[in-house]
Formats: structure tokens, sequence, C-alpha cells
């Protein structure tokens, strides 16, 4: 049980009445990346807001890394280690790369408070260095993220989790606004996460990437967690089986 | 159901290949176009030439600095996405404040008993005292601001509004409206000569260092091109706010202080307009009212627009209502510019 990296045990979150998550009991371990899946409102997101301290659960507890913890924010969850790529991306568009991957953490080569002076080279060489090992390639990094297409800064949020040594990367939708070769590459470096042992939790819609992608499926159906599948012995009839609640209905592979 | 089949759909996007023209360039585009334009008409219909002239030149620099000392605040403002109405109010408080501890003891050969700290003997001060009380005038004006703006999230225009009144009242109370002067002589000279310029080259060179190689330049930028993402990376967003306003407080506190220098006056009616000619030279600048966009540069080109269209109407002797409605038409002008090219980022994003 020590590899175990996140666990949550009756995990609860009630918006006024509406009982948007419900006691969900979940562990991850090690090197294991989970698919939380769901269909709209059934508390993927509430769940993910829950543990990255994005919101105050209203009952609950979670321990990360063997400790139990409290995250007042997203911040106290991020300093612990817990990444989180958003689905509105995190990023200032008016920034080039390496100060979007280093925005609030930025390396300085002389220390004046808010004036400090920035260490741009080593930010650069560090950028470099972090975007190869994701497997991101990103032809111009002095160039504002505005100037780049929606795969890049998505490839760039990504890259900038995955450059911080944390122990936990989750990724709300992290392919929902993408092209197909854009969803390729995001998927690529998701694959180059696996190979590292990096734990993910991905929250998606489409069953074809969960199922490329992951170890484990996870489904939320209004607001409870209602299974907990292996990917390599369930197919995508059950698991919509149980995204709709429905059994015995001929849920066809309407996936890709 | 349809949700799970709608990810295959979407059709692959190369990569844009866009030039990005930097607004600073359009900037000095029109600068140069607008000097040359002006420089043709000279020939044609004064006989002279209106750039090679070095007192013209100079009597354009002078007009403009001062404002210009002001822009370099209120283009980190605009930065951040804010704005500050208050910079014209504050040079008046500033000016009278200042002006009051910088009082000569006699006037040629009598004693200036109109001094306002006469009676306290606070005349011919070293020329320190003006200098950091005229400061902490400006900081305290702009930490009020920033703080207003950081923590009860009233809009910048709303809080600096209430500031631009309430400067201007502290400045009309502070003698009840009666104008100070007579400066001591180290006073005066922060406002003779080229001095004004000199402060502007500094002042502008030391912002355009800080914002380009500093933590606190990367932090403006983000804070106004997305502040949440800001707030998500570990900033401490309102500290940052309360420091720009302080800034930008600070320079309308030491531009305040060179009027009342130049002029050897201080009035409560110092100003007025200031904040608004600032914003449209950061504006014109390139500066984008959205935040996020904008250079130090930009707005020293802006200011020298500014420059060249006010010493340009007097040379070709227009008359001086036609600059107003020039310079209304080009703030316009330049604010379309920018909504026209925030759209099509938009359309392109």
């Amino acid at each position: 049980m020590s590899d175990v990296i996140l666990k949550t045990e009756d995990l609860t979150k009630h918006y006024g009445g509406v009982q948007a998550l419900e006691g969900a009991d979940f562990e991850l371990r090690d090197g294991e990346h989970v698919a939380i899946v769901g269909d709209n409102g059934a508390g993927k997101s509430t769940f993910v807001r829950q543990i990255t301290g994005v919101e105050q659960r209203t009952r609950g507890r979670i321990w990360f890394d063997g400790e139990q913890v409290e995250f007042d924010g997203p911040l106290d969850a991020r300093e612990a280690g817990i990444e989180t790529v958003f689905q509105n991306l995190a990023l200032a568009d008016e920034l080039d790369v390496p100060s979007n991957l280093f925005l609030g953490r930025e390396k300085v080569k002389f220390r004046l408070g808010p004036f400090s002076i920035l260490d741009r080279r080593a930010m650069r060489q560090d950028t470099e260095e972090g975007l190869r090992r994701t497997g991101v390639k990103i032809p111009k990094l002095d160039n504002a993220i505005r100037h780049m297409s929606g795969g890049q800064r998505q490839c760039v949020a990504i890259a900038r989790s995955a450059s911080f040594a944390s122990r936990l990367i989750i990724m709300d939708e992290p392919t929902a606004a993408l092209g197909v070769q854009e969803t390729a590459q995001v998927e690529g470096i998701i694959r180059n996460l696996k190979e590292r042992r990096v734990p993910l939790i991905l929250v998606s819609h489409n069953l074809r990437q969960v199922f490329d992608l992951v170890d484990r499926i996870i489904v939320f159906r209004r607001g409870l967690l209602v299974a907990d599948l292996n990917a390599a012995e369930v197919d995508g009839n059950e698991v919509v089986k149980h995204i709709t609640g429905v059994a015995n209905q001929d849920a066809t592979a309407t996936f890709a | 159901m349809a949700e799970l089949t709608s990810q295959s759909v979407e059709g692959g996007e190369s990569p844009r290949r866009r030039r990005h023209w930097p607004a600073e360039l359009n900037a000095l585009i029109g600068l140069v176009g607008i000097a040359l334009f002006i420089e043709i008409l000279g020939w044609i219909f004064v006989g002279q030439s209106f750039l090679l002239n070095l007192a013209r030149l100079r009597i354009m620099i002078l007009q403009v600095v001062v404002i210009g000392i002001i822009a370099v605040g209120v283009t980190q403002v605009i930065i951040t996405g804010g704005i500050d109405l208050s910079s014209g109010s504050v040079v008046g408080a500033t000016a009278m404040i200042a002006m009051s501890f910088a009082q000569a003891g006699e006037i040629y050969g009598e004693p200036n008993t109109r001094a306002v700290f006469w009676e306290l003997g606070w005349v011919d001060l070293p020329v320190i005292v003006p200098l950091a009380v005229g400061l902490g005038v400006g900081l305290l004006a702009g930490f009020i601001n920033g703080a207003l703006i950081a923590y009860t999230k009233i809009p910048p225009f709303i809080a600096t509004l209430g500031m631009m009144v309430t400067a201007r009242g502290v400045a009309k109370w502070w003698t009840r409206g009666e104008p100070v002067s007579f400066p001591t002589d180290q006073f005066a000279a922060i406002g003779q000569g080229m001095t004004p310029v000199l402060i502007f080259v500094a002042v502008a060179a030391l912002f355009y260092l800080i914002l380009k190689f500093t933590v606190y330049g990367t932090h403006t930028y983000a804070i106004g091109s997305n502040q949440d993402a800001a707030r998500m990376s570990g900033i401490n967003v309102e500290r940052h706010l309360v420091l720009v306003y302080s800034i930008a407080g600070l320079l309308s506190g030491l531009a305040g202080m060179v009027v009342a220098a130049r002029g050897l006056t201080a009035q409560a009616g110092m100003g007025i307009m200031y904040e608004l000619d600032a914003i449209a030279m950061a504006v014109i600048g390139g500066v984008s009212l959205a935040g996020g966009r904008g250079s130090i540069m930009g707005a020293t080109i802006g200011m020298l627009i500014f420059g060249v269209i006010i010493s340009g109407f007097t040379f070709l002797s227009l008359d001086a209502y036609y600059q107003e409605m020039i310079k209304g038409a080009i703030i316009v002008a330049a604010v379309v510019l920018d909504v026209w090219r925030q759209k099509r980022r938009a359309m392109e994003g």
C-alpha cells in the first residue's frame, strides 16, 4: 500500500442542496494513469476541484503521498506536487514560452524583491530541456503564446505541469478544443509521462482516447463513483452502460 | 451520446504563419509620417524647416516630458489591465504640498512672510525635504488607489475617479485655494532648462529596464494578459497591483514637482486633464487598453507624437482650438485601432 500516491475517503461536495459529489473513495498508485469519465454534471470536475483545492469539500478526507492533506487553494496543492492542466488554460497569452513555464517561480540572477533580475538564459535552457523531455515541439520559444495554435498552447500548459518534477498530474479535458493532429501530439505527451511513470488523472469525454491511454477507468454518475474498471478488461459498451446507468441497453460503440 | 463522438470530427489545423508587427512600429511610422507631413507643409506655407530648428525641438520636448513622466507610470497601470484617472489631480496636490515645503525665506531681500509655513519657520529647507514630501504624497495617493482596486475589487475606473476628485480637493484645501510661490533655488532647479527632459529620460529608461528584465515586469504583463492564470501561478496579484498603482502615483508626484518648479509657483488647478493626455500617449504608442500589451518605448513614441502635433500646429500658425480637436481625433483613432487589433486577434485565436 505504500505506493498509493493519492487516496480519498468519503469525498463529498454539496453546492447548497445539490449533491455534486457523494462519498467518493478513490486510490491512485504511483506511475498509474487513471481516467475519469462520466456525463456532464456527473461530478468529474467537482471531484478534481476538491483534490486540487480549487474548492473546499463538504466532507471527507484526502491523503497525498502518504500524508493526510488540507489544501487551502490550488497553490497549496501545487506546492505539494499536484500539477493541474485546467480546461481553460492557465497561460498568459502575451508572454513567451519560458516566461509562461516559469510564471510565479521565475529563475533570478539577482534577488531584489519584486525587482529581482530575471535569469532569462537559464529559464530558456530549462524550457528547451523540459520540452524535449515531454516530447513537445514548439518552433519559436520567444513568441508570445497568443501567436500559437490551440494545440501548441495546450502542449505548453502540459509541459509546464510536467517540467516541475511533480508527484501527480491532473488534466481536465486536455484535448476538448483540439484538432486531430494536435490531439495526437497531446496524447504522445501523455504516453511519454506514462513511460516516465508520472501518475496521471485524466478527465475526458473521449472514450477512444481513454482506452488508448490509461490503466484504469473511473466512472462517475450523478455525483457517485459508480465503477472502477480495468481498462484492459472492459470494452466501450460496458463503460457507456455505467456512464448512462442503463444496464442491458444495447449501447453500440458510437465512439470512434 | 453525441459528445462521445464529437472529438473525431474536428479537422486538422496547420500552424499559422503570421508576421508579428509590433504596435510600437506603427506608432513610430506614425511619428515619422506626421513630422514629415508638417515639414513639407512648413516648406510650402511657412517657408522654413520644422524639424531643423533646435530651439523649436527643445520647446517641443519640454512641452510633453512632464506628462511623459506620468505616462511611464500610467503605461504600467494599463498593462495590468487597469486605468489611472487620478494622475492630473495628484500632480495638483503634490505641486501644492511639495512647494509649501520648498519656499524661500527671503524674496528680493524681504522676508517671505506669506510662506505657508512661515510661522513654523519651515523656509529654506534643504531640497530633500520637499522632494521626499512630494514623492510621499504621490506614493500615498497611488497606494490608496492600488489598495482599493486590489482588495475591495472596485473597478480601477471608479477607484481612481474617486482619487481624482479627492486629490483635487486636497490641492485646493491645502492653502484654501491660494497659489504657493517663491521656491528655493535648489527646488526651482528641478524644473529649469533641460532638467525635466533628463528626469523623463532617467525615469523612462529605468522602467523600460525594469519591465524588461525583472520579475516585476513579467508579473505586470502576466496580470494584464490573464489575471486568473497569474493567480494560479502563485503570483500575489493584489500585492502586485498595489505596487504598480503606487509607482504610478509616485511618478505623478514627481511630475507635480517638476511642473511647480518649472513655473516657480504651484496652483491648485495644475495638472488638469494630464491623466487623459498620459493615457492617450500610452494608447497612441500601442499600449492596449485591454491589458497585457505595450511598452515604455511605445509610450515614449506616443509622447513625441503629441509633441510634434502641438508644436506643428503652433509652427503652422493654426488655431489652438484645432489642436484639441485633432488630439481628440487621434486618441479615438488609436483606441479604434486597438479594438480592431483585439477583434482580429480574437478571430485568429
